[in-house]
């Protein structure tokens, strides 16, 4: 039954607003979306030639959400999401070619081929996983932000879900532990406005996520999650809260995902009109464009050698995922028990 | 040039008809532009272009059916078509290749924790169980106890007594009741570098946290190619206790004991309990450790020794016999004594096997006994099918089979949830007259 709020943001192509950042700043960010984006086309790609099994959902239309959020990730700052992990990965830095190469299940893949699209992680990166059960993260996150207090390092720990998430009972234990324990962590819900082919309003009693906060006393505030500056701007604050000592805080990203929820995933349940919609008015990327080329920081041609640069690292990415071998049978066997020191 | 494919679309698809084309020879597409329609058996899918560029050719008309995966059905041509493999500028904002977990040192064979010739104190299995944390806690700054009323309750069978006392609320910690949230709070920080002990009030309520301890604790190094480390305790009671019906009452040894990725450790005395839980807290994986609330305020003498560490995956002789083996685990193996007591009235001499582990599994020391028994009865709390005894048959099958002159028996909980009736719980629970009974049928006699 339709509750009838909420509604996928459409409407009027927002008005091109002044620079809210420097200029370098906000190029790194165009190049990074563009990364993601490009990645993820190829990845589909990948899919539909068989390189790449199992589920694989792709992060397209979402992109500003973890570019915006880690600009402000400090050194040491963890960073956990769900199985949509792909973009995550490339906004903490991880080579490309390991992201891709674990797609394809082989040796050069950040878990050795092991994980999978849905299990990657990246100490290196401070990057976390890639968790394939529905909120699994969000205890996982928390408990990573128990660390941080627990060894006072000053560090945050960025823990994204989605709508679908939400309603899953171990985050409200965790809102509850969060809050009751001061812990750092920034909670970041991805409203995408489904869960596979259910719509929020089918299945949330509230759907203003930020507010879902409310009862355990934290704070919640809705953020546009197409606009990568309004999206840095929020994390930024909200991450400022969590280090200062004053415990979770919630941002609810309003976003659209392009894709179907995997690759198979038929999409009866909207429109083609709606999809377009959202790409013709909302797209974070062409946003960002507009107001580089309005400010006068990017012409054309600097945004398409962005663009050819991206490509090229897109499909070198691709060509060493489906070139490097498939992992020594031998590693069957490793990894499943670490030796005891003695 | 550019070849598009005939994408899959699902994990299993093969084949399908390319029901309509969105674009003509010469369109110009980018990418995300729809260009083609496609049919399986199970749904009609839109595909989308990943490649920007010019439509030269049409390869494969529209309405031609079962088109294999991977066909080119079109070419792209021109500005933006990039072929798969190009030189490369550097990766944006890369970070050094993940580090991977440093080499560990391959442990030498477990030396077998002996009694001999330490001091011996009486203790009871709960103190001794307080003693192992508080030690450990001792040691090492990184460990600390979370779960419901562990702190100023001081745990709700007092296993944690004074713990609170002696390192504060940061490092023994009162939770909501919430196992599933608490057991992901604590997994999440063993990820982090710490070493949880999570206690659950008794397993029965670990089973809303199953999901982590399986699917967040036991598979991420796995997943993670050897790089997510989570070592944690969770214990707690686990097993029959007496007269709480069904719902508190349940062994969960067997379901813990077949995950990959999981020590699985249910002591019987307070020696063993104190050491493998102390080995259990400075084991980088993930340990289940399976109490018994029954044996909780029972006395047993414990080496008093700090540096008592008894290793895991070895099992333990607890009596010599030549003429069968009974293995059990936790509060089985003092039914299993007792029944090899009055075997011994009878002339049939009983080795008694704790267990101790149940994984990794001491088969060695089973198959041993077996081959100089050449009679098994395992004996167990939990339910028989699919259980500890069925896999402890089957090891001694495999290794031992024609050293056995009988075939084993199983004894263990009758097939039925614990009823709450006096006499009904008595019947359903295995005893040491069914032990006995057991062992002089494999016996003959
Ligand atoms: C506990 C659990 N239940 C069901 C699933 C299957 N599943 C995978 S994703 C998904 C939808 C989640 O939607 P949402 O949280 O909105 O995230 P999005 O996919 O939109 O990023 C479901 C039901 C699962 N992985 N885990
Ligand atoms: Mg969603």
């Amino acid at each position: 039954m339709a509750r009838g709020q909420a509604k996928p943001a459409a409407g009027k192509k927002s008005s091109v607003p002044g620079p809210t950042g420097t200029r370098e700043e906000m190029l790194a960010y165009y190049r990074q979306m563009l990364l993601i984006r490009r990645f993820e086309e190829r990845a589909g790609q990948l899919y539909g030639m068989g390189l790449i099994g199992g589920f694989c959902h792709l992060y397209i239309g979402q992109e500003a959400i973890a570019v915006g959020v880690q600009s402000i990730k400090k050194p040491g700052d963890q960073v956990i999401t769900g199985y949509r992990d792909h973009g995550h990965m490339l906004a903490c830095g991880m080579d490309p070619r390991e992201v891709m190469a674990e797609l394809t299940g082989r040796e050069g893949g950040s878990s050795k081929g092991k994980g999978g699209s849905m299990h990657m992680f990246s100490t290196a990166a401070d990057f976390y996983g890639g968790h394939g059960i529905v909120g699994a993260q969000v205890s996982l996150g928390t408990g990573l932000a128990l660390a941080n207090k627990y060894k006072a390092n000053g560090n945050v720990a960025f823990t994204y879900f989605g709508d679908g998430a939400a309603n899953q009972g171990q985050v409200y234990e965790s809102f509850n532990m969060a809050e009751l324990w001061d812990l750092p962590v920034v909670y970041v819900i991805e409203n995408n406005q489904y869960a596979m082919g259910t719509s929020i309003e089918r299945a949330s009693s509230e759907t203003h996520l930020h507010k879902r906060g409310h009862s355990f006393r934290i704070p919640g505030e809705e953020v546009d999650g197409m606009d990568v500056m309004a999206v840095k701007v929020a994390a930024a604050k909200a991450a400022e809260h969590a280090r200062s000592g004053k415990g979770p805080y919630i941002l609810e990203m309003k976003t659209y995902r392009y894709r179907g929820h995997s690759m198979s995933d038929p999409q009866k349940y909207r429109t083609r009109e709606e999809i377009e919609e959202v790409r013709k008015n909302r797209d974070p990327i062409e946003h960002l464009q507009d107001v580089l080329e309005a400010n006068g920081w990017a012409d054309e041609a600097a945004l398409k050698a962005i663009d050819a640069e991206v490509k090229a690292i897109v499909a070198d990415a691709a060509e060493f995922a489906r070139t490097s071998p498939e992992p020594d049978p031998s590693e069957l066997y490793t990894d499943v028990y670490l030796e005891v020191a003695q | 040039m550019t070849d598009v494919l005939m994408p899959a679309l699902s994990p299993t698809m093969e084949e399908g008809t390319l029901a309509k084309w969105h674009v003509k020879v010469g369109d110009k597409v980018v990418s995300g532009d729809v260009i083609a329609e496609i049919e399986t058996d199970k749904a009609t899918m839109e595909v989308e272009a990943v490649d920007d560029g010019i439509v030269e050719a049409i390869l494969v008309p529209e309405g031609t059916e079962e088109v294999k995966v991977n066909t080119p059905i079109a070419r792209l041509s021109g500005e933006g078509a990039v072929p798969a493999a190009q030189p490369v500028a550097a990766p944006v904002a890369a970070v050094a290749a993940p580090v991977l977990a440093p080499p560990v040192v391959i442990a030498a064979a477990p030396v077998e924790a002996s009694l001999e010739g330490k001091t011996l104190v009486k203790v009871t299995l709960r103190d001794a169980l307080r003693d192992a944390m508080a030690e450990e806690m001792r040691r090492d700054d990184s460990v600390f106890l979370m779960g419901e009323e562990v702190a100023q309750y001081q745990g709700a069978y007092k296993v944690s007594r004074d713990l609170l006392q002696e390192f504060g609320d940061r490092r023994v910690i009162d939770t909501p009741i919430t196992e599933h949230g608490f057991a992901g709070l604590g997994v999440g920080a063993a990820m982090a570098g710490l070493k949880p002990i999570v206690e659950f009030m008794t397993w029965n309520f670990g089973m809303q946290a199953i999901d982590h301890i399986i699917n967040s604790a036991a598979k991420t190094l796995y997943m993670s190619g050897g790089q997510i480390r989570c070592s944690i305790v969770f214990r707690g009671p686990n097993g029959a206790a007496a007269r709480v019906g069904a719902q508190h009452s349940q062994d969960y040894s067997a379901w813990y004991a077949q995950i990959p990725g999981l020590k699985v450790i249910a002591p019987y005395d307070a020696a063993d309990a104190k050491g493998l839980l102390k080995a259990a807290i400075r084991d980088p994986n993930p340990v289940v450790f399976l109490e018994h609330e029954m044996l909780y305020g029972q006395e047993f003498e414990v080496p008093d020794d700090p540096d008592w560490v008894v290793p895991i995956g070895k099992a333990r002789i607890h009596r010599q016999g030549r003429d069968v083996t009974l293995t059990a685990h936790s509060r089985m193996v003092g039914l299993a004594l007792k029944a090899a007591e009055i075997l011994a009235a009878e002339g049939i001499e009983a080795e008694v096997i704790d267990l101790r582990t149940l994984r990794p599994l001491d088969h060695e020391t089973i198959i041993e006994s077996v081959r100089k028994t050449n009679r098994l009865v395992t004996c167990e709390e939990g339910w028989g099918p699919m259980g500890v005894g069925a896999e402890v048959i089957a090891r001694v099958l495999e290794h031992a089979f024609d050293d056995l002159d009988a075939p084993p028996v199983r004894v263990c909980q009758k097939d039925v949830p614990m009823p709450y009736a006096a006499n009904l719980e008595a019947l359903s629970l295995p005893n040491v007259e069914d032990i006995v009974a057991a062992a002089k049928a494999v016996c003959y006699r």
